[in-house]
């Protein structure tokens, strides 16, 4: 059952797996501008976190470590973003932008080292008996832990925002963050934190692209994911669900644009390569076009610094 | 009849630097009582509650609430010792529903259903409606300040403390929330009343402290008294009828005839049909409640909002589908609300502000360039004629208090020598003596030949400046009619029948 030399259930089971990347750092991304916080710097956590979970994975031989590294990297360069829009009320756009520079730098920099090497490999959760399972073995039972975890991080995203405390005091402060102050949140502590978490999944999503789909470390591997991943967080209305959506989404054009070169398709190369990102500019167009103000989701106070003397 | 005493105040003083806010202020509040304090803006009486609720802290004096020492050194403080308020400007989240902003108000809110359930409960208990599904951002005003009594309420308070809540009403929810805390005073949670609206006051209070620059001048019981009288000990002087100067008509100077616009506000209030004319010379004072298209007018008349050509005529010119700077130079200049933001640019210069709208008709700039050695001299004659309390015409218009700047945009319309000035609330903010220096310099202005559209909500001012009167209501404006002569029942007529200012002394039988 091929269509152009495309099977579809390899299709799926692969998109899935390459949406991993864009769809944690999105995930992160929603929480930070719930909160309030326009981090533009996701592609430059995202590749610090690649480096630095592919560093960890080499230097100890575990792949589960490595991701931890990842996140760890990622957190640790958001919250050069968080003391420099929260402590000294740096400009959000401006600052998100130098970090993803400064991320792609930094990264550079510290990968020499590393190029040619294979990371330890992170293979199918499940037994293979379950993977080997026709049309379903491959889409639900043949992934690595990291493709359930971000599904279940999607899942515990929309929960917490939804319906605990600490998601209505997340999205409060990121609604008027000086009502939240006059109610006594405090605004920047709140904020900072989730910055922090942000950048852990964002430098989590960049650890599975140097761990699990390349596997090996090439110099500006993330090539573009963390712009598609703040796409997605407005395409998706700042809303969990809507995330993963749109990460399989975006993770499906991908994929089927590398099986179309694959397949010999008519169409040149290089338009196929930019499919997704031209898709990510039209797919924005048509979101803001069609409704306007509030009714698009956004978070009222979103990239305005707030100070507690105003 | 004699209350338990529940909160007593004595000898709060409290001083900004320049001004002394409250001077040895006393008075005392038993259970269940609803209590005004009353005065002027600038009486001091945001500050009085403000120590009440512990956001600002006394210089000196001593406050107890039911018989124990009472200092609160912040808002949750005074919350857990019972006592509750309800600001002016509302502290809610537009895209939270309603018990989601509940919530956040609450030191340990139950679970959500819960929670719903007794919002449900206490709203019903005191008939003011509410889902709490709803989001707070497609609530009315009145709805919206349901939201925060009900927030109040939940934690059972013993004071409620309310700083002029019926200025964003409509007159039916202030017959709604005058039913609410009557219910409330019956079952014993006393109410501090913040308001300068008398007649408001002599239907619902029971006691009245009256402020005047700080100090109390009067308590007395507002049922027994009249309106001016009241407002006689407020203001510290008899009032005196103003004098209306020999009204001789000149020709007319602003003419607007049937002129209809959709709101771009959301949640507006269209305009639907205005027409009136003002002569050289004349006062037109435009009443009404808030949000009944008084922003709309202005807008309509700056230019910002635009019609067909001779809709609107300023000397004769049509100027309907012009411009705001394109109508300064026909001779209309207007002066809006919101001071931050719509009126003068925040973070500019005193300098640079003058210039944004005196630029065309003082003749500031040379050959494209700005005349900023102009413009400083004309920043500075207004600092200078209109008391600026600013260190100087470079600081941003945002440093500025409220009542300063005000002053500064009332200086910067009224000194361009036009022949046609709209302002919207000249006065909200400024303290009693400013307020009557910007009263008295649009009565010279007018004096000198100019016509003035003046739009408040505070009657008593459109009394004494206008020589004609007219209300809008839901978009709709009545006929003008001269103020010489016109009474407060006939002014309560024009209010429109649903609307009138009668219904909150019917709701009282």
């Amino acid at each position: 059952m091929d269509f152009g030399g495309i099977n579809p259930v390899i299709l799926i089971a692969t998109l899935m797996a390459s949406a991993v990347p864009i769809l944690l750092a999105a995930l992160g991304e929603t929480v930070v501008e719930r909160a309030g916080v326009l981090n533009l710097g996701v592609e430059g956590m995202m590749i610090i976190g690649a480096l630095g979970g592919f560093v960890v994975a080499v230097q100890t031989g575990s792949p589960v470590l490595g991701f931890l590294g990842g996140a760890v990297a990622g957190a640790a360069l958001s919250l050069i973003f968080a003391l420099l829009t929260q402590v000294f009320l740096a400009n959000q756009v401006a600052t998100g932008l130098a970090l993803t520079l400064f991320g792609l730098g930094v990264s550079s920099l510290g990968g020499q080292g590393y190029n040619g090497i294979k990371p330890p490999p992170t293979g199918p959760l499940l037994p293979d008996a379950l993977a080997d399972l026709p049309v379903v073995g491959p889409i639900l039972f043949g992934h690595d832990w990291v493709v359930y975890f971000s599904i279940l991080m999607t899942a515990v995203l929309w929960w917490v925002l939804k319906a605990t405390r600490v998601g209505l005091i997340i999205r409060a402060v990121g609604e008027s963050h000086e009502a939240a102050h006059a109610l006594g949140y405090k605004v920047n502590r709140i904020r900072l934190a989730c910055i922090a978490f942000g950048g852990a999944m964002a430098g989590m999503g960049g650890a599975y692209v140097s761990l699990a789909r390349v596997p090996q470390w090439v110099d500006g591997i993330t090539a573009g994911a963390g712009w598609i991943a703040l796409a997605i967080v407005v395409f998706a209305s700042w809303k969990p669900w809507r995330v993963l959506i749109g990460a399989y989404l975006f993770g499906g054009i991908t994929v089927l644009q590398l099986n179309l070169q694959v397949a010999g398709s008519a169409i040149p190369v290089e338009y196929l390569s930019m499919a997704p990102y031209l898709i990510t500019i039209l797919v924005l167009v048509i979101m803001s076009a069609g409704r306007k103000g509030k009714a698009s989701g956004a978070p009222a106070s979103l990239g305005q610094n707030f100070h507690a003397s105003r | 009849m004699t209350r338990p005493e529940l909160l007593r105040v004595e000898g709060i003083t409290k001083a900004y630097p320049g001004v002394v806010a409250n001077s040895d202020v006393s008075f005392s509040i038993g259970e269940g009582e609803v209590h005004a304090l009353l005065g002027e803006n600038g009486a001091g009486k945001s500050t009085m509650v403000k120590m009440i609720y512990g956001l600002v802290r006394p210089d000196s004096g001593t406050m107890t609430l039911r018989g124990a020492a009472y200092q609160p050194s912040k808002p949750a403080e005074a919350r857990r010792l019972g006592v509750a308020m309800v600001f002016q400007h509302f502290s809610l989240f537009e895209a939270l529903n309603v018990a989601e902003n509940v919530a956040l108000g609450m030191e340990n809110p139950p679970p959500m259903r819960e929670l719903a359930a007794r919002i449900r409960a206490v709203s019903e208990e005191y008939g003011l409606p509410l889902d709490p599904s709803r989001m707070v951002g497609d609530l009315s005003a009145g709805e919206r300040q349901r939201v925060e009594i009900i927030r109040c309420l939940l934690q059972d308070p013993k004071l409620l403390i309310m700083d002029e809540p019926t200025s964003v009403l409509t007159p039916q929810e202030v017959e709604i929330l005058f039913k609410t805390l009557r219910q409330l005073s019956r079952e014993g949670t006393a109410i501090l009343y913040i308001s300068h609206k008398l007649e408001e006051i002599r239907s619902l209070c029971d006691e009245a402290t009256i402020l005047r620059r700080g100090k109390v001048v009067a308590t007395c019981t507002p049922r027994e008294r009249t309106a001016r009288e009241m407002a006689e000990l407020m203001v510290g002087t008899s009032l005196k009828t103003p004098e209306r100067r020999v009204a001789e008509k000149g020709e007319v100077a602003l003419g607007v005839s049937d002129l209809s616009a959709a709101s771009p506000i959301p949640f507006g209030t269209s305009l639907k049909g205005i027409s009136f004319t003002v002569a050289k010379g004349e006062v037109l004072g435009i009443a009404g409640v808030a949000g009944n298209g008084q922003d709309e007018l202005l807008l309509a008349l700056s230019g910002e909002l635009r019609a067909a050509p001779d809709k609107v005529r300023v000397v004769g010119q049509p100027v309907g589908d012009l411009g705001p700077v394109e109508r300064r130079r026909a001779g209309l200049v207007a002066a809006p609300e919101d001071r931050y933001g719509h009126a003068a640019a925040p973070d500019m210069s005193l300098v640079e502000n003058a210039f944004l709208t005196a630029g065309v008709r003082k003749g500031l700039t040379k050959n494209g360039f700005v005349d900023w050695a102009g413009t400083r001299r004309f920043a500075e004659e207004i600092i200078a004629a209109y008391d600026v309390r600013t260190p100087g015409p470079d600081v941003a218009a945002r440093a500025l208090s409220g009542g300063n700047l005000q002053k500064f945009l009332m200086g910067r319309e009224l000194m361009q020598g036009a022949s046609v000035i709209v302002i919207n609330q000249p006065t909200w903010g400024v303290d009693a003596a400013a307020a009557a220096q910007i009263r008295q310099s649009i009565l010279d202005r007018a004096g000198e030949g100019a016509a003035v559209v003046v739009i408040s909500q505070d009657l008593d001012e459109l009394l004494e400046v206008s020589d004609s009167f007219a209300v809008l209501n839901e978009g709709r404006l009545t006929k003008p009619r001269p103020t010489e002569g016109l009474t407060m029942d006939e002014i309560g007529l024009m209010m429109g029948g649903a609307h009138g200012m009668e219904v909150a002394h019917h709701a009282e039988a």
